[in-house]
């Protein structure tokens, strides 16, 4: 299975009240609360995570697109990936992604993303999320009700400026472009790995069986809320005659790694909570523009009561309560323990749900750097070896970049 | 409730380009067009029926609002001005006198603007279409459910059981659906809020024209009245409705009937 280094990039020091007397972490958080020369820390920093991540041997480092949000400093995750880029070796760059709708014309997207293959010599996974309702129709003014037709032509306008070898025009429902041609194309063909994160809308399984994409749930709330999600995806698979390949399916994963479970509660419980409590401190005002969810899927949500536990406890909770960390642990938002004891509980969750990219997140909320790379060190020697190999003798992973060969990739000059 | 009806409610489907659309009738006189606010109308409303004591309303269902046919085809301004054109024309209220209500006010506004002939007398209660950076329309998107009730209507709890909660009989799932989708259809028109031209068009509009505001609105600043007001090259007035809010129709159904009787008598 694959291994993928996560990094949200929260900002780390909201302030202890910060929920108390803020509103949301979103949209219109308090932008006097940004102290820029912390923040270059802090990017710096979280530069840092990711490229020991990729050098203790995490197969892929990830990053992804918010916008006027205290948890996540990445508006544009192609500035991150693009330094990432030169100071990486092996590791997939994952960018999951660039929400398509945003993108103006999205054919920026096709040419960004065909840099950052070619600067890394094909090492790139092309994420493309339609995007929270937070990001896109509040923080960039998207009209809910057209946002998915306009990430699906965007999509489509990207596919094909990729493959097609000729200069073209489009005439799209929302883009008019006369002349389609991006320079530079990607290195590997016929494009990069494409993933797609999604929440739980039988439309985006069905989308992504259809075109051969991975999808990635991408949830806070960890292997007991996704199993439905995921149970849900396998059975559309099934039904659709679709292999159950667990390379098409990426989870992600909050997890703490110490020499005991005691250590370990020691060790992340104040992180933990200070992304529960604040980072996820989510104006409920800001989640269900009209529009943004399909009829589809409002019938299938207010039907089932399941997902509607799971979404009431995704917002209401999380916005006015306070999960206490013991409930966090035990309902298996964060895994927490000793390296065998983290070793066993992902592996039951990977085969659970059959899920063959595994996201992990082992920097959260305010986690000092010492911690992170202490947690992501002992991941790599500790619990990575007892995870390796897991479905990769059954199945093929179709959805990995193809680098080019080790003797064609340029070396980056080392700072003098 | 006012005067007896002289004449019974009666409804139409139309076939507009291939869409059925629901047009209701009710009340002798002249004709008098009637384009809902947010939320459309999913029933007969004490509003219309006052209106109907003196003239012939004739209320065709906007894109998107119950009875109003598909929405997501459209999608620019160009595109709606068209679709409400033609469900005016197809229910027979060309040159006739036009209400028009939040986005159905909006609605109202433009057609008025780009083609003056259609509209005799012009009342908008509430537009949407102006904004101003120093007085933002609020965004009652952007509002938890708890909050609803009191940002559309002066009179909350009576609000939230008559138009925000299911009729007795109703499929509660089909009808959140169908809220959500009227709410959308006001999202795919107006979203993001901000002037879309109408400010520039505004001095097109010919008619005579009455701005009526609940003195509570709380969406659509009152202030918007003498903006409107500033820029219709027609008569206007303005009436504030005291006590109601931003579904005046709701708030104050007989005042607000009384107000555009009054002005177009």
């Amino acid at each position: 299975m694959k291994l993928l280094w996560f990094h949200l990039m929260p900002y780390t020091d909201l302030p202890d009240d910060f929920k108390q007397k803020h509103p949301s972490v979103w949209v219109d958080i308090d932008s006097r609360l940004f102290d820029p020369a912390r923040a270059h820390t802090m990017y710096n920093d979280f530069l840092d995570e990711l490229e020991f991540a990729a050098e203790v041997g995490f197969d892929g480092i990830c990053c992804n697109e918010h916008h006027q949000n205290a948890y996540g400093l990445m508006p544009s995750p192609n500035l991150i990936a693009a330094a990432l880029a030169r100071r990486t070796r092996d590791a997939a760059l994952c960018v999951m992604g660039n929400s398509l709708a945003l993108y103006n014309p999205p054919t920026r997207v096709a040419e960004e993303f065909a840099m950052l293959d070619a600067i890394s010599g094909g090492r790139l996974i092309a994420g493309f999320p339609v995007g929270t309702p937070m990001d896109t129709c509040f923080a960039y003014g998207q009209n809910p009700s057209q946002l998915r037709e306009r990430y699906y032509e965007a999509h489509d306008l990207i596919l094909k400026a990729w493959t097609t070898d000729e200069l073209f025009a489009w005439n799209g429902r929302y883009n008019q472009l006369r002349y389609v041609n991006p320079w530079p194309r990607p290195v590997q063909k016929p494009h990069p790995p494409i993933w797609i994160p999604g929440g739980g809308s039988v439309e985006t399984w069905r989308w992504c069986a259809q075109l051969d994409y991975v999808y990635a749930y991408l949830s806070y709330f960890g292997y007991k809320l996704g199993e439905a999600t995921m149970h849900g995806f396998w059975e559309e698979m099934d039904r659709l005659g679709k292999d159950r390949n667990p390379f098409r399916a990426g989870f992600l994963q909050f997890v703490g790694v110490a020499e005991s479970r005691e250590e370990a509660l020691d060790l992340y419980t104040e992180p933990a909570l200070y992304f529960y409590e604040r980072c996820l401190h989510v104006d409920a005002r800001y989640a269900a523009p009209p529009g943004y969810m399909s009829e589809a899927t409002i019938r299938a949500r207010v039907k089932s009561q399941v997902v509607q536990a799971a979404t009431a406890s995704a917002t209401d909770s999380h916005a006015y309560g306070r999960p206490a960390f013991e409930e966090i642990v035990s309902k298996g938002y964060v895994i927490i323990g000793s390296p065998d004891e983290v070793a066993e509980q992902l592996r039951e969750v990977a085969v659970n749900l059959n899920v063959g990219q595994l996201m992990l997140l082992l920097q959260f909320g305010n986690m000092r750097k010492e911690l992170v790379f202490h947690n992501t060190e002992l991941f790599a020697k500790r619990v990575a070896p007892q995870l390796s190999g897991l479905f990769e003798d059954e199945w093929e992973n179709r959805w990995w970049p193809k680098p080019l060969a080790a003797a064609q990739r340029a070396v980056p000059r080392s700072l003098a | 409730m006012t005067a007896k009806a002289p004449k019974r409610l009666a409804a139409r489907t139309l076939r507009i380009r291939g869409e059925k659309v629901r047009v209701w009738e009710k009340g002798r006189g002249r004709p008098l067009g009637v384009l809902a606010g947010l939320f459309g109308y999913p029933v007969w409303t004490p509003f219309l029926e006052a209106l109907a004591a003196k003239r012939r309303v004739i209320v065709p269902a906007l894109p998107g609002h119950p009875g109003g046919g598909d929405f997501r085809s459209l999608d620019d301004l160009a595109d709606w001005v068209i679709a409400t054109q033609e469900r005016l024309e197809a229910a027979g209220l060309l040159g006739a006198d036009l209400v028009g209500l939040g986005p159905g006010g909006a609605l109202a506004a433009e057609v008025a603007a780009f083609s003056p002939e259609s509209v005799k007398r012009l009342v908008l209660v509430a537009p949407f279409g102006l904004f101003d950076e120093r007085e933002p329309v609020a965004d009652f998107w952007a509002k938890r459910a708890s909050e609803l009730p009191g940002t559309f209507s002066a009179r909350p709890a009576e609000f939230a059981a008559q138009v925000l909660a299911p009729p007795a009989g109703a499929d509660l799932i089909e009808f959140q659906v169908q809220q959500v989708r009227a709410l959308e259809s006001a999202a795919r028109l107006l979203w993001p809020f901000g002037d879309r031209g109408l400010a520039k068009r505004l001095h097109r509009v010919a008619a005579p024209t009455l701005l009526v505001w609940g003195s509570e609105d709380r969406i659509v600043p009152a202030s918007y009245a003498k903006r409107f007001a500033a820029g219709i090259a027609g008569r206007t007035r303005i009436r504030s409705l005291a006590g109601a809010g931003h579904r005046a129709d709701f708030d104050a159904p007989d005042a607000l009937a009384k107000a555009i009787l009054d002005f177009l008598k």
